[in-house]
């Protein structure tokens, strides 16, 4: 079990920056959360016009130049956003940090997808003539670009890199940090999601041509996962950057500490491109649980991945009936239904919006579920109004993606021992 | 184009590149590079932004012609007079 090793062995949070359309600091956005404040908005998108959106208002020149935004990606100003914002949260100062041992792990759906559609767009106005396409193509396509961007932004010289793994790619992010944290490899560790989806219309007419692309004529109402008048995802862009430590070290410099990482997991469902699978969704549960230490009964929140699909949510809903049973004691709740799809932030962005549950003991609803789907029947679902539950020491988070990529991550209430 | 028309559009290029900075004491003898901070990915943005607006060709042999202001002037002057 994670949580009874030595300190230097427990791994903490103990710094959230964020962006999300609902909000651009964590007390932001779990105050939309509770008041059921949704960010999903009308978007143009090239070539397809009006759609539904989850978008981002932070102000990217609170960390960056001018310059900087030109040259880089909206990934970018997105992750240096949430990087110096969660710095700051941990009670950090940028000059002190050390450099060298503090390194930089993001979960991306995709990356380069905009940039590429961009330069295209551009040379398409010089007949397709490719000696107009950008010299800055390359550095802000490379896979790395939205946590190197962090780096050169930060002046951190220790590694970064980024982690493809689809829609699970924040949970990821986390799990990278954590795992480097524990090999040595870094003394600090920033590690989340980031998403710039919404920049691509490629993702959004790919969500459209699947059939899968939500649509409503209040935009607010569109993402609604569970509902049996769900019709699909609302792409949106997103970041979450979590400051991980070592326990020893957060205690020694007095951090405050928003949870541990108890349990995680990852698998793959080795079936389809596009659909999840419920038996593997349900052994990275159980393996999350497992490595935690702690049987169903001991989670007290579920934030779910639903996302609105038809086929996806109720194969999510079987996986977690199977595991914690038709009247589990954890509570469930759902974040899309409030931002829509963030994407490669999902994972960590849905996280952080119930870390605040440790402390508050409140769990933030799923919004938009009016008609519940009898296939997506979960018992605990908390509906469109926050409820309050006696104690919260465990929350799961669950994050899947295409390829069947599964993801969950387990953190724990911090007590400190006397 | 005259040649206060010509410098006024490669300052308000440049001014586009590197948006942070304060371009109105820039002396017109002096590289460009010594006086605001322009590093090479910059400098291929003014000769993309020739080529997209105005179709002008600046060969990699020829770079060193743009270094100062007045240089670029001299140099884009022939190019630019008919535009």
């Amino acid at each position: 079990m994670i949580t009874d090793g030595p300190d230097a062995s427990r791994v903490v949070i103990t710094g959230v920056g964020l962006t999300a359309p609902n909000g651009n600091t964590l007390a932001e956005f779990r105050r939309s959360l509770l008041e059921g404040k949704s960010g999903v908005q009308r978007f143009e998108v090239r070539y397809m016009g009006e759609v539904l959106a989850g978008i981002c208002h932070f102000d990217p020149l609170r960390y960056q130049k001018k310059k900087e935004i030109r040259r880089g990606t909206r990934a970018g100003s997105i992750a240096i956003y949430c990087a110096r914002e969660a710095v700051t949260d941990a009670g950090l100062e940028l000059d002190s940090l050390d450099k060298a041992r503090t390194g930089v792990y993001l979960g991306i759906t995709e990356h380069g997808t905009v940039e590429t559609e961009n330069e295209i767009y551009e040379i398409k106005q010089f007949d397709y003539d490719v000696k107009y396409w950008s010299h800055h193509h390359n550095p802000r396509v490379v896979a790395n670009n939205p946590a190197g961007e962090v780096t050169l932004n930060m002046g951190i010289t220790g590694p970064h890199y980024t982690l493809g793994a689809a829609c699970a790619g924040g949970n990821a992010g986390l799990i990278q940090g954590m795992q480097m944290l524990l090999l040595g490899d870094v003394d600090l560790a920033l590690a989340g999601g980031v998403s710039e989806s919404s920049g691509s219309f490629g993702i959004f007419a790919g969500f459209r041509s699947e059939g899968a692309l939500a649509s409503h004529p209040d935009p607010e109402k569109a993402s609604r996962p569970f509902d049996r008048d769900r019709n699909g995802v609302v792409v949106a862009e997103g970041g979450c950057v979590y400051v991980l430590e070592r326990l020893n070290d957060a205690l020694k410099r007095g951090a405050r500490i928003y949870g541990e990482v108890a349990g995680y997991a990852m698998n793959s469902d080795a079936l389809d491109f596009i659909f999840p699978c419920a038996e593997r969704q349900v052994e990275c549960i159980k393996l999350a649980l497992d490595r935690a230490g702690i049987s169903p009964d001991g989670i007290d929140i579920i934030n779910t991945h639903g996302t609105g699909t038809a086929e996806g949510d109720p194969v999510e809903c079987r996986a977690i009936r199977e595991v914690f049973g038709e009247h589990p004691h954890a509570c469930m709740n759902n974040t899309k239904s409030f931002i829509g799809h963030a994407m490669g932030a999902a994972g960590a962005l849905e996280l952080a919006g119930n870390l605040p549950s440790f402390a508050d003991c409140i769990v933030h609803p799923t919004i938009n579920l009016d008609n519940p789907d009898p296939d997506c029947s979960l018992n605990t679902m908390v509906i469109n109004k926050p409820k309050r539950i006696d104690k919260v020491d465990y929350i799961l988070n669950n994050s899947f993606g295409m390829l069947g990529i599964n993801s969950t991550v387990i953190v724990k209430r911090f007590q400190q021992q006397s | 184009m005259t040649e206060e028309q010509i410098r006024a559009t490669i300052l308000e290029i440049i001014s586009g590149i590197i948006p942070d900075e304060d371009l109105s004491d820039l002396k017109g003898d002096i590289p460009i590079r010594e006086q605001v901070e322009l590093d090479s990915m910059d400098f291929l943005d003014i000769i993309m932004e020739l080529r997209k607006r105005f179709g002008i060709e600046v060969p990699e042999s020829e770079y060193t012609e743009l270094a100062t202001l007045d240089g670029s002037v001299s140099y884009l002057e022939p190019r630019m007079k008919t535009l």
